[in-house]
């Protein structure tokens, strides 16, 4: 086991990961060091810090960050006491030479994201982690959108790859009870010794927190969540309820439920100006299938071109598209606008 | 009127959708298809069509056979042992590998200047479909920054690409620059598995002054577009150029690496131009759907005939 053997599942916080969509990528030196320092305090094990979009993601078609990724990561490095600092990166658009970097700044865990069908893309980098001593993880994305089966397949080529754990991500936060359930128990099932299996999710049906349970007791020992679901479309798991729930389920996380409920209202509840909510267009992503980082660029458009965000979503979940196609939303908004004005 | 003639090297899905493309060509006369297998299908499809085709490798073609143009579709690594032997016997070698040793070519941009270079590179397939547009807009406006978005379906990205997707991203990045004519390049693909399989699309973004004639840039834009098409048929822009005002976050710290990030000079922000384009195959052997693979056997094909444009008229 990578971590204490008296856990029985290891949180990564994606506060200042996938809640860097939730305030298009503006975090700041001063944020990560003080939400580092109130999740290290109250026990959170690992603290994943990046761009949205993971190393490199900073860009024209994702958003372009307020500081580099790197600073961010040398700042949550020097900040933590206990907390390991993670790190995401998806294959296509950060490079091996981005994990180097990331590595020499301290981060110690590797994560590696590829659509949930194309694991064999991210070989090379985990080599490359692994090889510099990185703890890997590996990322299924948009798992709802495939059977157990297939998930689990994909999961073998991450593991013999080097990854030392491989999560099943409901990147549009589809996922309802047993689904979470099967593809969990399919990647146990799978990699056995070989690797630990993840569970990542998102609230747009409202179920992060039941889905994360049921993904524990089917065997999951890492669980990803979200202090104050800073996150993207409804936000993610809450870190802070989930500690709350899985306290009073016996299930050990180490962290420490009165100190982590603290943290969210007071450190990181002011720096999320505009939390993410259930609202029309996050429960239509789940509803849809649609990942959930489309969000913030579906209403962008839908305000720039006049048409329904709801629509681009509906439009994006019809044509499969998958994590990092943000730049077709705006071919989709302009497509709707041009269809209202022939019509009008 | 004579023919230039041609050996393709490595007779694969890539080797035999070109092969089709040159049997149509006025100017080049594809005459060996050089496989390793003796099971090729690739082989079998080239013989049927009259080419000479052989499972001995590039040994045998050269022992055998003096072709004008060798097309190489074999893998990065097979054509950096083959380039210096093609070069060495006076043959101009189309690399459709991601080797990247000749000069690199895009037709619609700058073919006239590397006609008689020994070796030319073709880049990638995200390269071939969206330099030509960050050059058509870098022609009008400086392009402090380009980044390009590349979309294809799963099933015609193959495992050379797959092994080694960072290969990808760099090439494309550095092509958008030195031939792109953008200061910074970044390239980003993504693979999408939907069914049916979706067509390449590409997104090209460039930084624009803020006071850029829109008219002007989006002008240059359709142009280029037809040059391209003039080449690869199933070419086209899905929308008119769309641009955006300057915005606070229109500027940032893009890129791999952070160690030169593309920030706008201080007191001014970058507008933007988004350009969505779409590139079907002609379906020669390869489906539809993989514009990706299209376009470099097209491209392939173009740099071919102005090769033979060349030693033709040097032959008259």
């Amino acid at each position: 086991m990578p971590y204490s053997a008296e856990l029985d599942v290891r949180v990564t916080d994606s506060s200042l990961r996938d809640g860097s969509h939730a305030i298009r990528h503006q975090f700041t030196v001063e944020n990560v060091r003080t939400i580092v320092a109130a999740l290290d305090e109250a026990g959170v094990p690992v603290i994943e810090v990046t761009h949205g979009d993971g190393l490199g993601g900073s860009s024209f078609n994702y958003g372009f960050s307020a500081v580099p990724d790197q600073d961010l990561i040398a700042t949550a490095v020097a900040t933590a006491r206990q907390a390991k600092i993670a790190f995401l990166m998806l294959p296509g658009l950060g490079t091996t030479d981005d994990i180097r970097q990331a590595a020499g700044n301290g981060a110690s865990i590797c994560r590696i994201a590829t659509h949930c069908t194309e694991a064999d893309i991210s070989i090379q980098h985990f080599k490359v982690a692994r090889s510099i001593g990185l703890e890997t993880v590996g990322f299924l994305m948009m798992a709802h959108s495939q059977p157990p089966e297939v998930l689990a397949k994909q999961a073998r080529i991450m593991a013999d790859a080097g990854a030392q754990c491989v999560y099943v991500v409901d990147s549009a936060g589809s996922l309802i009870m047993d689904g979470v359930s099967d593809r969990i128990a399919a990647l146990v099932a799978e990699l056995g010794d070989d690797a630990q299996v993840g569970f990542h999710g998102h609230e747009n049906l409202g179920l992060g927190v039941a889905n994360s349970v049921l993904a524990a007791r089917a065997g999951a020992k890492q669980i990803d969540g979200s202090t104050r679901r800073f996150g993207a479309g409804a936000g993610n798991t809450p870190v802070e309820a989930f500690a709350a729930v899985t306290e009073r389920l016996g299930i050990k996380t180490g962290i420490d439920t009165l100190k982590i409920v603290d943290a969210a209202e007071d450190v990181v509840s002011p720096v999320l100006t505009n939390p993410p909510l259930l609202d029309r267009l996050s429960l239509t992503m789940g509803y849809a299938g649609v990942y959930s980082s489309f969000l913030k660029h579906a209403e962008i458009q839908a305000r720039k071109y006049g048409v329904s965000g709801a629509e681009i979503l509906i439009e994006a979940g019809r044509r499969n598209l998958v994590g990092g196609q943000e730049d077709q939303l705006i071919e989709i908004a302009v497509g709707l606008a041009g269809k209202g004005k022939a019509s009008a | 009127m004579t023919k230039a003639t041609a050996a393709i090297v490595g007779s694969g899905n890539i080797g035999t959708d070109l092969m089709y493309k040159l049997l149509r060509s006025g100017l080049i006369e594809p005459r060996w298809m050089i496989g390793v297998d003796p099971d090729s299908p690739g082989l079998k499809r080239a013989a049927d069509h009259g080419l000479t085709a052989s499972a001995d490798g590039v040994d045998w073609l050269l022992a055998n056979a003096r072709p004008d143009l060798v097309f190489e579709a074999t893998s990065a690594y097979v054509h950096r042992e083959n380039a210096p032997r093609y070069s060495e016997l006076g043959i101009q070698a189309v690399d459709l590998t991601p080797a990247a040793i000749g000069p690199a070519v895009v037709p619609a941009v700058n073919l006239g200047q590397h006609t008689g270079a020994p070796n030319v590179s073709l880049i990638t397939c995200g390269g071939q479909a969206t330099i030509p547009i960050v050059y058509a807009v870098s022609r009008v406006v400086p392009v402090e920054y380009a980044e390009i978005v590349a979309s294809v379906a799963s099933p015609s990205a193959g495992p050379g690409t797959r092994a080694n997707i960072d290969e990808f991203t760099k090439a494309t990045a550095r092509g958008v620059e030195t031939i792109g004519g953008a200061q910074r390049g970044k390239a980003i693909i993504i693979l999408n598995p939907a069914e049916p399989p979706m067509l390449m699309q590409d997104t090209i973004f460039c930084a624009i002054p803020a006071d850029a004639d829109r008219d002007a840039i989006a002008a240059s834009i359709k142009e280029i577009a037809a040059d391209v098409a003039a080449y690869v048929p199933g070419y086209r822009l899905r929308t008119e150029p769309q641009f955006d005002d300057p915005t606070p976050m229109s500027g940032g710290s893009a890129g791999s690496g952070g160690d030169n990030p593309p920030v706008p000079p201080r007191n001014r922000q970058w507008a933007r131009v988004a350009v969505f384009v779409e590139v079907e195959g002609a379906g020669d052997f390869l489906p539809p759907y993989s514009g990706n693979l299209d376009i470099m056997t097209a491209a392939a094909t173009r740099v071919g005939e102005g090769f033979a444009q060349r030693i033709l008229a040097e032959r008259a």
